[in-house]
């Protein structure tokens, strides 16, 4: 009985549900205010994105008519478990070192399930407007899960076959030349995953009007927002629980870890605030030829590197 | 107050309706949203759909065929919303008011549709931004 409260607590309070959302909102106030700043404004002040999600929650909830009801309501909650999930195992990982062999693997499939949920989501919503969000979206999924899951290869073998992530967030791939190659195009794929521009293009808001989410109104898009916060904290740390040794290993500080999160931060918001929109057929040949050849050759570096034992390679 | 009228006020997303106007009151509406005046700042962004609006910046006289589409936006905008009326053309349809092409103004159609909508009124042909931004602002402290 005691250890099902402490799987609550964990899930729900401590480094699961609201520790999260409040560092996701806040991460995502980061995103607006650095945003504001390339452009030479002032920006929302600090509280911004808890105020609208509050403000969405207390809003009436649209469905439109020929809408599939079930569906339409249940994918977003599916899509936040499954960030939920994903980012109480990378925090308890980090926190108490307790990993499992394969967890790897398990988050490759928890960060697939968002994307699966907004697929689900707008192709219920019965809009003109959504389903060309969603053949997008699922262009896309199909584009950057190719190079994603390619990088992660690059750093399991790099570790020497470990597929446990607390054994691969002991070392630092990043300092080798495959694992960089991987570092780099793993921060694109992210890009394409939190639907940040270069790669917004399921939810254009100027050609689509906002796709993907365009039926969705009031709680139920509040929901989405809370995922992508929560998707806010998970995907840029499992980014450094991987590629940049961990979040708070022993003997260094905790602001060290925070650090290292805040910069894969930054960089996607430079990436960005930089970066016009591509179209969809761009971003498939983009993630498909160039960066599918660039970790292809990765792959091959990082298997002559562990074969005859030259590490920077 | 409750607490869903003071979140609104501190995000308001808006959504952008032209019923026929000269573009005059577009332009100054898409001025409004650069860099230069920020409204970011009060925590207002322009969003591409009426599901996701908080208010909608109304321009423009309500022709015939644009009042169908106005009552359909309207609709589909989830409650509480508050409706701005940007212009002298929306505020009461103007030099235009015995058009052959005029519906009628468009408060009173709000008004038949629903009684208690939130109604703010900005005239000028077209407005300043920083008289919008201070129809804005007096509006949301009114509510």
């Amino acid at each position: 009985m005691i250890e099902v409260f402490q799987n609550l607590f964990w899930i729900l309070i401590f480094p699961g549900f609201v520790f999260t959302l409040v560092v996701g909102l806040l991460a995502s106030w980061i995103v607006r205010k650095v945003s504001a700043l390339v452009q030479w404004r002032v920006g929302p002040p600090l509280c911004q994105p808890f105020y609208d999600v509050l403000k969405l929650l207390g809003k009436e909830i649209l469905i439109p008519q020929d809408a599939q009801r079930a569906v339409f309501v249940s994918a977003p909650l599916v899509g936040m478990a499954g960030v939920l999930l994903l980012s109480t195992m990378l925090w308890r990982i980090t926190i108490t070192q307790s990993a499992f062999v394969g967890d790897i693997i398990v988050a490759i499939y928890l960060m697939v399930l968002p994307s699966l949920a907004l697929i689900l989501g707008s192709s219920a919503s019965a809009s003109p407007h959504a389903a060309i969000g969603t053949s997008r979206e699922m262009k896309l999924v199909l584009g950057y899960e190719l190079p994603l899951v390619l990088a992660f290869i690059v750093v399991v073998i790099k570790s020497g076959g470990q597929l446990s992530l607390a054994a691969i967030a002991q070392q630092t791939p990043v300092l080798s030349i495959s694992g960089f190659l991987a570092f780099f195009i793993s921060l694109l794929c992210i890009q394409a995953k939190l639907g940040f521009v270069p790669f917004d293009i399921a939810e254009s808001e100027t050609e689509v009007a906002s796709g993907i989410i365009i039926e969705y109104s009031g709680a139920l898009l509040a929901v989405w927002k809370i995922m992508q916060a929560l998707m806010l904290v998970a995907l840029p740390l499992f980014l450094v629980m991987v590629f940049l040794g961990g979040f708070g290993t022993a003997g260094r500080p905790l602001v060290w870890g925070i650090g290292k999160y805040v910069l894969v931060l930054v960089v996607l918001i430079l990436i960005k605030n930089t970066n016009p929109r591509v179209r969809i057929d761009q971003a498939m040949k983009f993630f498909w030829v160039y960066c599918g050849l660039l970790l292809a050759i990765a792959v091959i570096l990082a298997t002559f590197g562990n074969y005859y034992g030259i590490s920077w390679l | 107050m409750s607490w869903r009228m003071w979140a609104l006020k501190k995000s308001v997303w808006v959504f952008h309706v032209n019923l026929g106007a000269c573009n005059n009151c577009d332009i100054e509406i898409v001025n409004l949203l650069t860099p230069r005046y920020d409204v970011e700042r009060f925590g207002i962004k322009l969003v591409g759909s009426p599901r996701h609006a908080d208010a909608l910046l109304v321009t423009g006289v309500g022709t015939r065929q644009a009042i169908i589409r106005f009552r359909q936006v309207y609709s589909q905008t989830p409650k509480p919303c508050v409706v701005f009326l940007m212009g002298a053309c929306a505020c009461g349809t103007g030099i235009f008011h015995a058009g052959y092409h005029v519906e009628g103004p468009i408060d009173k159609i709000l008004r038949e549709m629903d009684p208690n909508a939130i109604i703010a009124y900005v005239p000028g042909c077209p407005p300043k931004p920083e008289a919008m931004i201070s129809g804005v602002v007096k509006t949301l402290s009114a509510i």
